[in-house]
């Protein structure tokens, strides 16, 4: 596309490749933050099957800060990014999800399974096991000063 | 804003069809059980949701969603879904939805196949 490539190496020198955006805990707000994500992932050229993805991983871990962080600040921190690992590789979709909450250790998480949902009591908990399922790496830090889950999508 | 799910309901026979249209979270996956049961309740065999224009359903919606299904089934009813994006076929697949539930890639296919099901 003619036009976004004489565009695209004068954003690059300003460092215009990461937008941040804080959104407030409150209902559907997680759905604002996904347009972020489409506009970054369309920015690329990337599939609207992948962005789809991408919106609703955000989604996910939105909801997961905003249900369990207990954010000292009832924000959530969000940062997208638009890379490649090298100059010949793929480019990718980032989205670092951080709130100021309580942390949990996400290692000893219960791993929903279909079997325990249906006809079980509990039908929640597939928040991580979603996002890690439709992104290609997915790492999360956690502490007393909150958590940090860094999302990332190959083009 | 509003990022509510509009539901648009035609009863065709024994046949519940639903038409999502927006997200489904807990809201709509409250208003689309309060229906389905609503549509049970007034002699509906079979429930088909339509989620063709619905592009994202969030896992509270889905669990919602499971809760119909495992109602449906109970009372040896049918529940089908058709028109999923892909991500929401794969979310559904991911939460083994799929294992329980038929789906369809249109409405004519899915009430085809419920008209000769239960």
């Amino acid at each position: 596309m003619a036009q976004r490539e004489s565009v695209r190496p004068g954003l690059e020198r300003a460092g215009a490749r990461e937008v941040s955006l804080t959104i407030p805990v409150a209902s559907d707000m997680e759905i604002v933050a996904t347009a972020q994500v489409a506009a970054m992932g369309e920015y690329i050229d990337m599939p609207h099957d992948k962005i789809d993805e991408i919106k609703l991983a955000l989604v996910e871990a939105c909801i997961n800060a905003f249900e369990h962080a207990h954010t000292r600040d009832d924000r959530v921190h969000l940062t997208f990014r638009v890379g490649r690992d090298d100059d010949e590789g793929p480019e990718y979709l980032e989205v670092e999800v951080f709130d100021q909450g309580t942390g949990f250790d996400h290692e000893i998480v219960e791993v929903p399974t279909p079997e325990k949902t249906f006809g079980g009591k509990k039908k929640r908990g597939w928040g991580l096991q979603i996002i890690r399922s439709l992104m290609d790496s997915v790492a999360i830090t956690s502490g007393e000063w909150g958590t940090r889950i860094l999302m990332r999508k190959y083009k | 804003m509003s990022e509510s799910c509009k539901i648009q309901l035609e009863r065709r026979g024994d046949v519940a069809i639903f038409l999502t249209d927006g997200y489904i979270n807990n809201q709509g996956g409250e208003e689309i059980a309060r229906q389905a049961y609503a549509q049970l309740d007034a002699g509906a065999r079979a429930l088909i949701l339509n989620l063709e224009k619905t592009r994202i359903v969030n896992s509270i919606g889905i669990s919602i969603l499971i809760e119909v299904l495992e109602k449906v089934m109970d009372r040896k009813g049918v529940l089908a879904f058709c028109s999923l994006t892909p991500t929401i076929d794969k979310t559904f697949r991911i939460m083994g939805l799929a294992q329980y539930a038929a789906i369809y890639p249109s409405q004519d296919e899915a009430l085809r196949a419920v008209a000769t099901a239960g």
